[in-house]
């Protein structure tokens, strides 16, 4: 009987996996998407992938959005996988964002400032409604956008604070950050140790955590101080080399959100801040991010942490949605011989029970 | 239904303005406590403004002329957005002189010209809970609104006083409302709060995503919460507009280098723009 | 100050009344025909072990909770009486920052432990309309000397405090509005030895002093001798035993009540 079961289950999961195939195509009628298609076309997605699945690679990324289906998180998981298995042949330099090649730059706090309001490629201000054009089989490509000056230096607006001593400065540390690709969460955790398990955490439950501060769990005063988005230069040190080189570009979205008030009497008040960084352009989890670091930083600055976000381990355990979805989906998987026994415990209590109310 | 846009005068159907109509009077007959509300999606993302627009839309007229401003200004993004918005689904005129203007919807600020009777003034409102930093619980602030206990928000103004030596709230300031209702007036600069008071203009304010609506009508007592030895005080910053020389205005900080060089500018544009046309015709 | 006990207003007439209280948990009687009465400045100890229904009995005279029948009669300080149950929440809840005051036996319930001992203090002066922030603070610096807290701690927060600490702030916290009548829930219980001695005394010397009439939850008997003038004893939701302390204490006539009174004794 056994026996029988174990073989039924093979051949099921063999034809299971015969029919996600077929579904994942789809329509043969239909061309099939390339993987350059997903690349250039679904690129927030491609970039939300590469975030969460930590592993900067637009190509793979895009394939495993196509092999999933489109189910970003389990192509978060395909990458997560893939890049576990490649050997480590160095750690790069910290990117420098102030030298980005910017795209975007946007400032909540200040109406005007050096280098401008640069508006870049944006939702914002589109309004919402269904562009039916856009439904047409063959699209034209539209114009080129006007070519933009000559870049300007853009100082980031936390230095411009921090010129007149209105914002926290932050203390580079001496100690190798750790990692948290290689070694497990530890806590208390540091700043690096949580930035890291941010960046790489899920776009949605950080957006959560983050509005819920803004509502009130959470001791949250936040302006954006800044936005920026484009490329940064990667440069590594190789051991043989001795000196910086660089290995290419990327695009990477930064976050600065100035935050009200620290202090007390003997310290006067300062603006903090929280940091996101995110890789590609992901404006939303930048921020997100942004606003939970601020609030994880709620004990060291002083202030009562009492919120969900405001909790290390509540927001570090549960950010990442490759464990979140392994262990909730997890309890699909047979669970025969634990349900067996709470049937057998059921029964004798209730047996008991009502024992007892017929005495 | 307008043939050009393929939408309702105004973006939303007749139905749910009345809905939103009924909150309003509802709103109005209680100066400054917040009624639900069935707030609809709107074709811009919660927090830019939905409840303000539902609230212009539920009001708005072909014979009315619109002014929309955000942090005081006609030009910033979010006001062109809105504006254009208007003029698309309900081709109503629209300005940027406030004293032509018989509906103002803003974003943080009230204009520096004097409102008039018969002018309606719609705030865009984020929280409009004035209670949720010391009290996140919805059902709890209900409560607190329902037995005017408002001891709570006077203990964060006494902690402000103990730690700062001021209140350190600089905007968002709140107010209580014909003698009852503790209100949020939105993130105004608490420069802006004195103007609510007696207000010849009627105050509509909309929060989309919380799905509230509140109001005060023309001529209410608003007043600021403060310590008899500790008055409130609205505050500026120190220096002239750099365009019209206002020492009044309400100014914005605008940085010029990153050697720490700054300018102040009005942060109302008409009311900046009015002052330098006077000056020029007076040269 | 409120008035000292000789110049305590209708003596005559009881602070508080209840007749016939009855509650049951499900199958459990938690109040079964509890009747009793406080008068001005007389301070009453409700006790039995756990589970005998004297934290229920304390919630139900307090309005916070109500009861499946009986009723609770309140005398406001013009001499007029209201039935609790008829009060209306508004009405109750000014009555519990005014004259009346409730001190739980864990003090995280009954201060903001994100609020300075100042604003502590103060929230009941400015719930009742206070908005001199001088006058406040004159009034949070004068009822931390008189809990024997250092003002100089006046901004500190009450979670940087020791359990006794945050124990006398919460008294501090209570007394600011000169209730007549005080809740109190095992006051004691969770401090060590030698800091509820010290607590005792200072609420000894308080009641004295501002004439309050406090009504004690307590399981120690000891707690009870030294505050009581009167003391019930309660038993499955019933007053078995009840009688001025002295007498309850060294003439206990309930077998209950003289095993309560023996394993004291005896620990």
């Amino acid at each position: 009987m056994a026996y029988v079961a174990v073989k039924g289950g093979e051949r099921a999961i063999e034809a299971a996996h015969a029919w996600l195939a077929r579904e994942r195509r789809g329509d043969p009628g239909l061309p099939a998407l390339t993987v350059g298609q997903i690349e250039q076309q679904l690129g927030l997605a491609v970039d939300r992938v590469m975030a969460e699945g930590a592993c900067h690679d637009r190509g793979l990324a895009a394939l495993a959005i196509k092999q999933a289906r489109g189910d970003l998180i389990e192509a978060a998981f395909l990458l997560r996988a893939y890049r576990t298995t490649l050997p480590r042949f160095a750690a790069s330099l910290p990117l420098d964002t102030g030298a980005m090649r910017i795209r975007r730059r946007i400032s909540a706090t200040y109406k005007d400032l050096p280098g401008g309001q640069v508006l870049g490629p944006t939702f914002d201000y589109t309004h919402r409604l269904l562009d039916f054009a856009l439904a047409a089989e063959d699209e034209a490509p539209p114009p080129p956008p006007e070519a933009s000056a000559e870049a300007e230096r853009m100082p980031r607006v936390t230095g411009i604070l921090a010129q007149e001593g209105l914002m926290q400065g932050e203390v580079a540390g001496e100690a190798e950050p750790p990692d948290l690709t290689r070694e497990p969460l530890a806590f208390p955790a540091e700043r690096p140790l949580r930035l890291q398990s941010l960046a790489r955490g899920d776009e949605g439950f950080l957006l959560a955590l983050g509005y819920s501060t803004q509502r009130g769990y959470g001791n949250a005063h936040p302006f954006v101080g800044e936005i920026r988005m484009g490329e940064v230069t990667v440069e590594i040190v190789p051991p043989e080399l001795g000196f910086a080189i660089e290995i290419g570009e990327i695009t990477v979205t930064e976050c600065q959100m100035v935050n009200q008030f620290a202090g007390s009497k003997t310290e006067p008040p300062q603006f903090t801040r929280g940091y996101g960084l995110t890789f590609g352009h992901a404006e939303r989890k930048a921020m997100a991010m942004a606003l939970v670091d601020r609030a994880l930083r709620a004990r060291e600055l002083g202030e009562e942490a009492t919120a969900p976000a405001e909790s290390e381990e509540f927001v570090l355990y549960h950010c990442d949605n490759v464990e979140a979805t392994g262990f909730v989906e997890h309890l699909k998987l047979p669970h025969y011989v634990d349900f067996q026994s709470e049937l057998e415990k059921i029964r004798q209590l209730r047996a008991t029970a009502l024992r007892e109310a017929a005495e | 239904m307008s043939a050009a846009t393929g939408y309702n005068f105004g973006y939303l159907d007749e139905d749910t303005k009345r809905m939103i109509r009924r909150a309003l009077l509802k709103a109005v007959a209680i100066p400054g406590h917040q009624v639900p509300f069935g707030s609809r999606e709107m074709p811009l993302p919660y927090g830019w403004g939905t409840g303000g627009i539902q609230v212009t839309a539920s009001v708005i007229g072909p014979a009315d002329r619109l002014k929309v401003i955000d942090q005081g200004a006609d030009d910033t993004t979010n006001a062109v957005s809105i504006r254009r918005f208007f003029a698309r689904v309900a081709g109503v005129e629209t300005t940027e002189r406030t004293a032509e203007a018989s509906i103002i919807q803003t974003r943080h600020r009230i204009p520096e010209t004097t409102l008039r009777e018969g002018q309606i003034l719609v705030y865009q409102v984020p929280m409009p809970e004035p209670l949720f930093r010391l009290e996140p619980r919805v059902a709890e602030t209900k409560r607190m609104h329902a037995l005017a206990d408002y001891g709570l928000m006077h203990v964060k103004l006494y902690e402000d006083i103990a730690r700062h030596g001021h209140v350190a709230i600089s905007y968002n300031y709140p107010v209580m409302v014909n003698g009852r209702y503790l209100m949020s007036p939105s993130p105004i600069p608490a420069f802006d709060n004195p103007k609510m008071h007696r207000n010849p203009a009627l105050q509509l304010f909309g929060a989309g995503r919380e799905k509230r609506i509140y109001a005060v009508p023309p001529y209410t007592e608003v007043r600021s919460l403060d310590f008899e030895d500790h008055p409130f005080e609205p505050v500026r910053a120190r220096a002239g507009c750099a365009l019209c020389g206002s020492r009044e205005s309400y100014l914005d900080e605008v940085v010029t280098d990153d050697a720490g060089g700054r300018i102040f500018v009005c942060s109302d544009t008409d009311y900046c723009q009015g002052r330098q046309a006077r000056q020029e015709a007076a040269e | 100050m409120s008035a000292s006990p000789m110049e305590a207003p209708l003596l005559e007439a009881p602070l508080l009344e209840a007749s016939d209280l009855a509650l049951r948990y499900g199958a459990v009687p938690a109040l079964d025909g509890v009747s009793l009465a406080i008068w001005p400045g007389e301070v009453v100890a409700i006790v039995g072990e756990s589970g005998s229904g004297k934290t229920t009995l304390l919630r139900v005279l307090s309005g916070l909770l109500p009861p499946d029948a009986g009723s609770v009669l309140y005398r406001d300080p013009e001499g007029r009486a209201q039935r609790l149950e008829a009060m209306g929440e508004a009405a109750l809840r000014r009555l519990h920052r005014t004259d009346w005051g409730f001190v739980h036996q864990n003090p995280r319930d009954g201060l903001r432990l994100g609020v300075s001992a100042g604003g502590n203090i103060g929230e009941r002066l400015m719930a009742t309309g206070a908005r001199h922030y001088g006058s406040i603070r004159e009034a949070a610096i004068a009822w931390l000397r008189r809990v024997e807290i250092d003002p100089a701690r006046i901004d500190a927060l009450p979670r940087t405090f020791s359990g006794g600490m945050q124990q006398r702030l919460q008294i501090a916290r209570t007394l600011v509005t000169h209730p007549r009548l005080i809740f109190m829930d095992e006051p004691t219980g969770g401090l060590d030895v030698s800091v509820q001695a010290r607590l005792l005394d200072l609420i000894r010397a308080l009641v004295a002093d501002l004439g309050l009439a406090v009504l004690l939850v307590t399981h120690d008997i000891a707690a009870a001798r030294l505050l009581a003038h009167r003391i019930l004893v309660m038993r499955h939701g019933k007053v078995v035993e009840e009688g001025l302390t002295d007498r309850v204490l060294d003439d206990p006539q309930h077998a209950y009540t003289q095993l309560l009174v023996a394993s004291v004794l005896a620990a």
